[in-house]
């Protein structure tokens, strides 16, 4: 048996991967199969399948009403994606040129906010966004800068406020880290070519960077499509994402199989929009080189 | 390729394996349903003698947010040494789908009437052993034998209160009618500072009541009605909530919310000028009962016996009914509360209110259309 296995490289290869072939297989490709396959069955009347194939869920999933929903998600998750860019990469930018020392403050100061619960930390927003005790409209209202409350809170504003605070982080430390390794010599050789500080940014920096950039907006824009808390919370239970209506589908509707069939159009829309995203982006990576 | 291609084959093959066994798991979901039996047995064979059962040291009770005085677990332990840990779910939708999706390790937990007959139908509550209870004495008549479970076979009421409009009192009008929140004037004082349930058969409950309907209607045109009704009311609210309407009220965040009776006197504590009322239409009436799931252990059985037992004390009785501030069906404690609670008209809602409310009743597959137009409340922007 050893000795078999010493001689074929291939049987050898196996074993190794085995593991991680075993964990994908458990807890990715099983777990999607079955959601697959629920997708196109019945829903029992409190919860569970009934093992009779349909397209109905599908149908459903094109009803005005859940593509609208799905549509204003997209719309969500692409405004916070740029909004998150276009904070981050300035915030990367600087922290990546300070001195070595002050780097990893810097990092450590972005990083200080999330040892919280990311719970807790939207419900603090709640303090804050309320609209007619909250510290922001009551202060506002006090000083006689407004008359009238501003709607801060169970709306589209609210939810891309909240989804920003929570993953502006995922867009700096790539960002930084694609930054941080920049070779300063190009930046100057770019000047010594009589590069403006624009042309130096758009034909140096920005092709270099957008490696980070591009993983830094998968990383914000993937979870913010399937956010469900931030608009629960921040949304007031009034303005709801798809998110809120697949996990609503599992822990209150009972409808497993059309909560299964959002989940694959979600997954399939994704894909694609990365696919997408991968090909413009090394377009314009070649283009800028 | 060739490789590639029985790579692939090992792949399903594993797959098939997979789904053979969750297939199986389903299937012993079904035969759990035996298990109040089998737990009868042991309970029998205890009393001969021959396997006696220890009650668990720790269990987990599923209940809604503070609707317990955590000091009656301090008191339940001192006595017994066993430790209770609270979970929470803020609807009845949200801990039926939990349990049906296989949650398991709860030994108690708290249904409303209408959950309690779903989940019977199901076979997912364990038939309770009377001879551990025997505090069942002190309840009521009227809930010794309630339609949803007559002679308290699975489970034991709890606590019971009405669905109705809790508001401040002096900001704004005493509500006579459910017309407050489905047709706002928009520029009332309270507009857009209001929040309903986030509850489907409750919301819908209360826009059926508004527009003279059974809250209990299987008819579909008579459901559209109330789910436009609902969209168009949700303009003025300020969102849907089960779990802080009350202390939105408190804090004057609010000035009107659609909620449960205790939960805002509860909240008068805090401020005063919370007041509630039944609009002229009618309100929903409700009973809550603890029970205990098909899955528990004989261990975890006997011990959430042990503790429906501890709560149909009359002193424990009356120690929840001053925390949470609804009407309690243990007789006994009745003694206790006193006169001032006991003709509370916020807590015992007096002859011709009560004749205007309904009990919410399962509608079994019609369920799932309820569900549908819940959802489509919820997603509408109005």
């Amino acid at each position: 048996m050893q000795a078999i296995i010493r001689r074929s490289p291939a049987i050898r290869a196996w074993i190794l991967l085995a593991p991680a072939v075993a964990w994908l297989f458990i807890f990715f490709l099983a777990p999607l199969v079955i959601v697959l396959i629920y997708s196109f069955l019945e829903r029992g009347t409190y919860g569970g399948v009934v093992w009779q194939p349909t397209l109905e869920n599908y149908r459903r999933v094109f009803d005005a009403l859940y593509f609208n929903t799905f549509t204003r998600s997209v719309y969500i998750a692409v405004a916070t994606t740029v909004i998150c860019l276009i904070l981050g990469f300035p915030m990367a930018y600087f922290i990546a040129t300070r001195p070595q020392k002050i780097r990893n403050s810097l990092l450590l100061a972005l990083m200080i906010p999330f040892w919280t619960n990311f719970l807790i930390r939207t419900y603090a927003w709640l303090t804050l966004l309320r609209t007619n005790t909250g510290l922001i409209n009551v202060t506002l209202l006090s000083l006689g800068i407004i008359d009238e409350p501003l709607p801060l809170f169970g709306n589209d504003f609210a939810i891309i406020l909240g989804l920003v605070y929570g993953w502006l982080p995922d867009m700096v430390l790539p960002v930084y880290a694609a930054l941080e390794r920049l070779d300063r010599s190009l930046l100057e050789a770019a000047q010594d070519l009589y590069a403006g500080r624009w042309q130096v940014f758009r034909r140096v920096i920005w092709p270099l960077s957008l490696p980070g950039v591009v993983a830094g907006s998968m990383l914000v824009f993937i979870p913010s499509l399937g956010a469900f808390v931030t608009p629960a919370i921040l949304g007031g239970g009034k303005s709801l994402m798809i998110g809120n209506i697949i996990s609503n589908q599992f822990l209150a509707a009972h409808d497993w199989p059309f909560g299964s069939a959002l989940s694959m159009l979600m997954m399939v829309f994704m894909l694609v929009a990365t696919l997408i995203y991968f090909r413009a982006v090394n377009r314009e990576g070649g283009a800028g080189l | 390729m060739k490789k590639f291609a029985s790579l692939c084959t090992t792949l399903m093959l594993l797959l098939v394996l997979g789904l053979v066994a969750c297939t199986s798991g389903g299937e012993s979901a079904e035969t759990e349903t035996e298990v109040p039996a089998s737990n009868e047995a042991v309970t029998e064979t205890e009393s001969t003698g021959e396997t006696a059962v220890e009650p668990a040291t720790e269990i987990v009770m599923y209940n809604w947010s503070e609707y317990i005085d955590p000091e009656i677990y301090t008191l339940f332990e001192q006595e017994t040494g066993i430790r209770i840990v609270e979970d929470n779910f803020s609807s009845n939708e949200e801990m039926l789908a939990k349990l049906q999706g296989g949650a398991t390790g709860y030994a108690l937990i708290v249904p409303s009437d209408y959950t309690v007959s779903i989940m019977k139908e199901e076979g997912m509550l364990a038939k309770l052993d009377h001879a551990n209870i025997p505090n069942l004495s002190n309840l009521s008549d009227e809930f010794k034998n309630v339609p949803f479970d007559p002679g308290n076979e699975y489970c034991v009421p709890y606590q019971w209160g009405t669905t109705g409009i809790g508001y401040l009192d002096g900001v704004v009008e005493t509500p006579t009618s459910w017309s407050v929140i489905f047709e706002p004037d928009p520029n009332a004082p309270y507009y857009g500072r209001y929040t309903m349930l986030d509850d489907v058969r409750e919301s819908f409950a209360a826009a059926l009541i508004y527009l003279g309907y059974d809250i209990n209607t299987t008819d579909e045109k008579q459901l559209e009605e109330a789910r436009d009704l609902l969209i168009k009311a949700k303009a003025g609210l300020a969102g849907y909530d089960s779990d802080t309407f009350e202390d939105l009220l408190a804090a004057e965040e609010n000035v009107l919310a659609h909620g449960w009776n205790g939960d805002f006197l509860v909240a008068q504590e805090e401020n005063e000028n919370i007041a509630y009322t039944i609009p002229q239409e009618g309100g929903v009436i409700w009973v809550d009962n603890v029970c205990i799931p098909a899955t528990a252990s004989p261990e975890e059985k006997l011990a959430a016996e042990m503790f429906i037992n501890f709560l149909l004390d009359p002193e424990i009785g009356a120690m929840l009914s001053e925390f949470n501030y609804y009407a309690s069906p243990n007789k006994a404690a009745e003694d206790i509360l006193g006169e001032e609670f006991l003709s509370d008209p916020a807590v015992y809602p007096p002859a011709e209110v009560r004749e205007r409310l309904q009990f919410i009743k399962p509608v079994g597959e019609f369920e799932s259309v309820y569900q549908r137009m819940w959802d489509e409340v919820k997603s509408a922007n109005p």
